[in-house]
């Protein structure tokens, strides 16, 4: 790259970052987001930053190629390939842009742009950077996209995002950032948005392409599972400030810093807690929700035919269990919880929902079934209104249901948000003045309004960063059992379900392939479906990742 | 923030964490976007601007309601109507060589060039004939601050009622509703003005404007039915159908203020428009018809007196200018005031001012 004389070891080192700071302008005070950064990647090795949301991770990344909003200020030194970023001229970043570094973003769906085919998108970067024919960018392609496994590349050459899954989506992703063959990789919560046996295929993709391309690595991300997978040096970061920084065996086998043992703790792990009965009193009592041989359709629209989303499946739920639901995306999972909360109707089958029949409901049964249900979402951003403030979407089932007006109303919600640990004074914020995790509390908090007697919780945690999870779980738990409600809890991720659930049901293609207790799923699994589930998913533990990597890849 | 955080001293176990112990306030919605309001400065200006514009004129030459031939007046403050002619005056207030009619309006203190500040006979100077001009502009006013504010209005509740109603729905409804909109749509607005201006003008600037507004919603329609459409799929409007949200309560309480920016923004393009329109009709002889005035009209007539007589053009110029600022001024308010995130531009200066923080983190 430069003319000047490296020695040999010197060269090696494709990022040099150096009393490096970040930070944000808010209202007439800079705000630090990153704070005296030393740290640096070798040619062939992956640096894995690992923190919570808001401890200025992704910022860091961002910063180093200027790639943050205009309130911010980044200072220090940062050199990629012998060659100083800061203050360096845009003409000179945007040639490194793409060429040396190259980053994958968290969310597939979002970077890549839905007007264009992800062959369009590959051959613009690599057009852009180098003198090549549009044949030749073409065949380039089309390599890039065998070189990251998506199935049929020349076909998947001329298809637009949404038709990709979200796999296959982010394989394109990575397809379109190795291009120009960078220096350096950034991945940005590569794998956050996607199931645990994606994610599992994502890992194993990006560590076979570290290898073969002997590219530097920066990985961004909040697991700790996801980290043993992959890194050969860790970096945690809390409130902006480097609080450990060593090899992967360090960190992992001897924590220093009581953060970083905090965030090795908060990962779940399988068959980690004791197994959970129900307490006594609540045994032989009717079932809350009762599914009979019900089919889902999506109804057909224009010329997209009616889809079936959920064939012949039979659950029920008893008062105070909690019934896990995992499966992968696309499974049909979150229809199921739709339909258990009349928010969908069935072609086929029962439903019974509290003892009453809501197969074909009227909107006045419907109206009356609302009473006895809650339902937490998957998306705390979009589940919450924007315009409403949190005090007033919290009360709104209280205030509809004509149980509480005016002042009792206040006191219910001031006990709600008691409830869900929150501080009273937010009742007045908005919901983007909140957290990701404060969002889900109020999210619970909605729910239970009414103390219902069934709960559906369609993966509250998906969103959430481990150690949120983590608190968010045990809020869950500690919340059942005080009001003993019954809840279906749906998932993606079985060591989730591990830690609440006491049955566990696993779906595939719309279908209920195993149900069984807790102990029964995880030890003695039936379906080869379930196994790979279990096997996918990610442990703080360098070694014993590398066995299970092993075993899977065998199992193939 | 402190003001409404109140410590409750009835419950001293509660008060053991200082921020979870305080008590505060539940405001709803509607009080939040109050307060916003209420906090932005040039909205606020701009609505006391428009108050004081609206009081000024309506009670300066009072109200004439009814058709102009056998009209229903209620006496104004102003001395002059706008039938009474004053030749005298006019000339009385000659300058610049023999201009007649002059504005004896003065507003230059005495130390600067001796005349003094006075109002005189006729502050806006008076037309060719004599009309004193200030009783003209102020009714030219009313006419046209009754226009902006009717079609504003009816374009508002028409558009964003038959858009939500379409994109809420889809299917059918939707269908039918905006094809009904394509109908509209397709039909020149100067037309249509014209003929009812044509057939109506006498009946006075009310029914005007009650048709003007009637042909004035499409546009907003189709913008809110396109919000609504992205907005129901959002899965806050799930929760809100769990909570037990009729359908009504959904579209007004839910995804109503979510689209508010849109509509805010083209309800006042339609209310500063719609004194551009009547300034139209009035022009090709459909609107307001003389002796009645509007500022639209009186700009018409005087175009060509502006190298002569350039009060006869400023007047109602400057009127037309300021209701259409203040109208659009108040429109950003409470937009802002609608919109819990939005950002202000940060200037070189902020980046310089800026307080230090780094390393001194709680």
């Amino acid at each position: 790259m430069t003319q000047k004389n490296h020695s040999a070891e010197e060269s090696k080192i494709v990022l040099q970052v150096a009393n490096y700071n970040v930070d944000f302008w808010v209202e007439g005070v800079w705000y630090p987001a990153a704070i005296d950064m030393n740290f640096q990647v070798e040619a062939g090795k992956v640096l894995a930053i690992v923190g919570e949301s808001g401890s200025g991770k992704s910022t860091t990344a961002m910063g180093l190629m200027d790639l943050l909003a205009t309130n911010a200020r980044v200072s220090g030194s940062v050199i990629v390939r012998g060659q100083e970023m800061i203050g360096a001229k845009k003409s000179q970043l945007r040639k490194f842009r793409g060429r040396e570094v190259a980053y994958i973003f968290q969310e597939p769906m979002t970077a890549l742009n839905p007007v264009y085919t992800i062959g369009f998108q590959i051959v613009e970067t690599l057009r852009t950077h180098f003198d090549m024919g549009p044949n030749e960018a073409k065949t380039r392609a089309i390599e890039l996209l065998t070189m990251v496994e998506i199935p049929t590349p020349e076909a998947s050459f001329n298809k637009y995002p949404h038709q990709l899954s979200g796999g296959q989506r982010q394989r394109a992703m990575i397809a379109q950032s190795l291009a120009c063959d960078p220096g350096l990789l950034v991945a940005d919560e590569p794998t956050t948005a996607l199931d645990v046996t994606v994610q599992a295929e994502i890992l194993d993709l990006i560590r076979n392409l570290r290898d073969k391309l002997n590219s530097a690595i920066l990985l961004i991300t909040h697991d700790m599972g996801v980290v043993a997978d992959l890194s050969d040096d860790i970096l945690v970061m809390k409130d902006g400030n480097t609080v450990e920084y060593g090899t992967a065996d360090q960190i992992f086998n001897r924590p220093k810093h009581p953060y970083t043992k905090e965030l090795l703790a908060a990962v779940p792990k399988l068959g980690s807690v004791a197994v959970r009965e129900l307490s006594p009193e609540l045994v032989g009592k009717p079932a809350v929700l009762k599914l009979e041989n019900v089919s889902i359709e999506y109804p057909k629209s224009g010329r997209i035919p009616a889809f079936r989303a959920v064939t012949d499946f039979s659950l029920e739920i008893f008062p105070g269990e909690i019934v896990g639901l995992v499966g992968e995306s696309g499974s049909g999972k979150t229809t199921v919880g739709r339909a258990a909360i009349g928010l969908l109707p069935t072609v086929e089958g029962k439903i019974e929902i509290v003892g009453r029949d809501m197969t074909k409901p009227t909107p006045q049964e419907l109206r009356e079934i609302r009473r006895h249900t809650g339902i937490v979402f998957q998306d705390p951003v979009s589940s919450l209104n924007p315009r409403l403030p949190i005090g007033e979407s919290i009360g709104e089932p209280l205030f509809l249901s004509g149980d509480a007006k005016g002042a009792e109303l206040d006191k219910r919600v001031e006990d709600l948000l008691d409830s869900v640990e929150l501080p009273r004074s937010y009742r007045n914020r908005y919901p983007h003045e909140l957290s990701g995790g404060q969002r889900q509390r109020v999210g619970i908090a909605r729910a239970l309004a009414l103390t219902p007697d069934l709960l559906i919780a369609d993966e509250p945690t998906s969103a959430l960063d481990v150690s949120v999870q983590a608190r968010f779980l045990d809020l869950l738990q500690e919340l059942q059992d005080k009001l003993k409600f019954a809840c279906l809890f749906i998932s993606h991720d079985l060591a989730v379900v591990d830690i609440l659930s006491h049955r566990i049901a696993v779906m595939q293609n719309g279908r209920l392939i195993e149900v069984g207790s807790r102990d029964q799923i995880l030890k003695n699994p039936r379906e080869d479906y379930t196994k790979r589930l279990i096997s996918s998913v990610p442990v703080p533990d360098p070694a014993e990742q590398r066995l299970r990597r092993e075993a899977r890849l065998a199992g193939k | 923030m402190s003001k409404e955080n109140q410590v409750t001293g009835s419950n001293p176990e509660k008060n053991e964490n200082e921020i979870a112990g305080r008590d505060t306030v539940g405001l709803t919605q509607k009080q939040i976007i109050v307060k916003r309001f209420v906090k932005h400065k040039a909205a606020m200006g701009s609505l006391f601007g428009l108050i004081f514009i609206f009081i000024f004129v309506f009670t300066a030459t009072g109200l004439q309601i009814g058709n102009s031939q056998n009209p229903t007046t209620v006496p104004g403050w102003w001395k002059y109507k706008i039938t009474d002619i004053d030749p005298e005056g006019a000339i009385a207030a000659s300058c610049n060589g023999g201009v007649t009619g002059c504005p004896t309006l003065d507003i230059v203190p005495s130390f600067f060039d001796g005349d003094g500040i006075k109002i005189g006979e006729h502050p806006f100077g008076t037309d060719i004939i004599g009309t004193d001009y200030f009783a003209l502009v102020v009714r030219g006013a009313q006419q046209s601050i009754l226009v902006m504010l009717i079609v504003g209005f009816l374009g508002i509740v028409l558009g964003t009622t038959i858009g939500a109603i379409a994109g809420f729905y889809g299917g059918l409804v939707d269908a039918v509703l905006m094809r009904i909109t394509d109908m509209f749509l397709v039909t020149p607005t100067i037309i249509i003005g014209s003929v009812i201006g044509f057939r109506f003008g006498n009946f006075g600037v009310i029914p005007l404007a009650l048709l003007l507004g009637f042909f004035a919603w499409m546009g907003l329609a189709r913008f809110v039915r396109t919000e609504f459409l992205t907005l129901r799929e959002r899965e806050f409007v799930d929760a809100a159908r769990v909570a037990g949200a009729s359908d009504r309560r959904i579209i007004f309480k839910h995804i109503l203020p979510n689209a508010m920016g849109i509509i805010i923004v083209s309800g006042t393009l339609l209310a500063s428009g719609a004194i551009l329109a009547e300034s139209a009709l009035s022009y090709l002889g459909f609107g307001v018809k003389p002796p009645d005035v509007s500022l639209g009209l009186l700009i018409s007539q005087y175009q060509d007196s502006f190298s002569i007589s350039p009060w006869l053009f400023w007047w109602p110029g400057t009127l037309i200018v300021s209701i259409a600022l203040f109208v659009n001024f108040i429109g950003d308010g409470l937009r802002d005031a609608f919109d819990p995130r939005q950002r202000r531009h940060i200037s070189f200066k902020d980046r310089r001012n800026a307080k230090e923080l780094n390393g001194k983190r709680d």
